[in-house]
């Protein structure tokens, strides 16, 4: 099922990203998922986030399909050139994965191989209309695909925090231009900031869907607001959280995602959940959320 | 030395679009030695720009383009044509296109590629890099070159890991596309933002049989 016809039925679409072991055991990470098989539309398989060798997302994905969870399949630019990114995207199809979201990929210094080689032949505005050329029936170099072409659902991301903002809005541009369909962004925390960002883009008619992280305790969001790009906690939910002590914190940060959720919702169309290990509480955060 | 070839005429005009006023520079270091800049090199494309309709508001040439000090120098007493114009066309390698971009508010085209000789670099005085790429766009980032510049080499950048101009790599740099943003907001041409740049031909990075049986490539040859 291609996620674009869920926004067409008018949907607010909720998505799930889930990330690979630094292994193959990953019965575990995916039974974890079956509580939030009727509240999901579809599960974001990450493709080495953050540069940290894991399982990949191809396989894992299959994998999710094969247990009827819905993927969407990651691809980076930093790890394979045109050949073996337009390869896996082949291979992605025949694996039954309808949905791909495209990215240009951290840095391999940021992860735990940081000798390795930044291939980055791409970046992902190149990827999307590489994509889009073989749903077309051409590859990069203009070579007709033997038979049917392959057909997904593209996605992209966007960073509504980021500053100054103007360049991810003609950034955006260019992706819709290329070939994506949808929007995930970076976890947000300001409700402003946000309504702003969408009200600027609503003229470009793409679905944009708002990322939710769980804050599990104020050193995650002071983490954060050093080191992850375009993520600002304000200090109003820091010391919120703060105030909760340590029994009541889990409570306490499930609230606040159930009303950030609840006050984004009227200017996107959909949720992205990055639940970072707190799966088990994603259902409970949507019901609060009224979803 | 860096090693240039001009660019096909089509393919600088094309550049240079509905602008019909240029200022035309020329450098007498390296280039004039590839015969993409130096005396012959101005007249040559001079006639070329005119035989297309632009109208030049003067011409200079400077020794060598890849220093800054004496580029601010030669080019302060041009300053009134320089500003006439709607851009510069520049006769030299990435490095000079880098360097004059920083000396005047104005797009600087490259009418030359540099060409890579398989590792080889030149010498000049500053931070300015070129990889050879063989496909100069320096005109399309504002005279930044994002090869060099951006840690992942994007050509459609920014990606989203830059936090307060920085590179994610390193908070102690800048992101390349960041300042490719402000320089071009700077001189009025934002909408170069927009363009979508295909991925790089990185079959230009092996120097071809030709061009290695030339002294460029190997002095004693």
């Amino acid at each position: 099922m291609k996620l674009t016809e869920r926004f067409k039925e008018g949907k607010f679409v909720i998505t799930c990203e889930v990330g690979p072991p630094k292994g193959i055991e990953v019965e575990k990470v995916i039974d974890e998922l079956e509580p939030l098989r009727s509240k999901i539309d579809a599960f974001n398989v990450t493709d080495l986030q953050s540069s940290v060798l894991r399982l990949g997302s191809l396989a894992t994905c299959r994998l999710l399909k094969e247990k009827d969870f819905e993927p969407i399949c990651q691809l980076t630019c930093r790890d394979r050139n045109r050949l073996g990114l337009q390869s896996d995207v082949l291979s992605a199809a025949v694996l039954g994965i309808e949905n791909l979201l495209c990215l240009t990929g951290d840095h391999p210094q940021l992860g735990d191989h940081p000798e390795a080689m930044p291939v980055f032949d791409l970046d992902s505005v190149q990827l999307l209309s590489a994509v889009k050329g073989l749903m077309n029936g051409k590859d990069m170099a203009g070579n007709d695909l033997e038979g049917r072409p392959p057909q997904f659902a593209l996605g992209a991301t966007v960073n509504p925090g980021a500053e100054p903002l103007e360049p991810q809005i003609i950034k955006m541009e260019k992706k819709i231009e290329a070939g994506a369909e949808f929007f995930q962004t970076q976890a947000v925390y300001e409700v402003d900031k946000f309504a702003n960002f969408c009200e600027k883009v609503k003229h470009l008619k793409v679905p944009v869907m708002a990322g939710i992280v769980f804050l599990k305790s104020p050193g995650m969001a002071k983490f954060m607001n050093a080191n992850v790009a375009g993520v600002y906690v304000p200090d109003s939910i820091i010391d919120e959280l703060t105030g909760a002590g340590k029994e009541k914190r889990v409570e306490k940060s499930l609230e606040i995602s159930a009303r950030l959720i609840k006050e984004l919702k009227g200017s996107c169309q959909g949720i992205h959940i990055m639940a970072l290990g707190w799966e088990r509480h994603v259902a409970a955060v949507l019901e609060m959320a009224g979803l | 030395m860096l090693f240039t070839q001009n660019k096909p005429t089509e393919e600088v005009l094309e550049s240079l679009g509905a602008e019909s006023k240029i200022f035309l520079l020329a450098c007498n270091g390296c280039a004039e030695v590839c015969e993409t800049g130096g005396e012959k090199a101005l007249s040559t494309i001079k006639a070329e720009l005119e035989k297309a309709g632009k109208n030049l508001t003067g011409t200079a040439l400077v020794d060598f383009l890849c220093n800054k000090v004496l580029v601010a120098t030669r080019l302060a007493r041009e300053m009134d044509k320089i500003e006439q114009a709607d851009s510069i066309l520049a006769l030299t390698c990435g490095i000079g296109v880098q360097v004059v971009s920083k000396v005047v508010n104005k797009v600087v085209h490259p009418a030359a590629n540099t060409v890579s000789l398989g590792g080889l670099q030149g010498l000049w005085p500053a931070d300015e890099r070129c990889q050879a790429c063989g496909d100069c766009a320096l005109d399309y980032t504002g005279g930044i070159c994002p090869i060099t510049f951006c840690a992942k080499s994007l050509l459609n950048g920014p990606c989203g890991g830059a936090q307060d101009g920085k590179c994610e790599v390193d908070s102690e740099k800048d992101c390349g596309w960041q300042l490719i943003y402000e320089r071009l907001e700077k001189i009025g041409r934002l909408e170069n933002l927009k363009k979508f740049h295909k991925a790089r031909d990185h079959s230009k990075m092996l120097p071809s049989k030709d061009l290695r049986e030339t002294s460029f490539y190997d002095i004693e040859k």
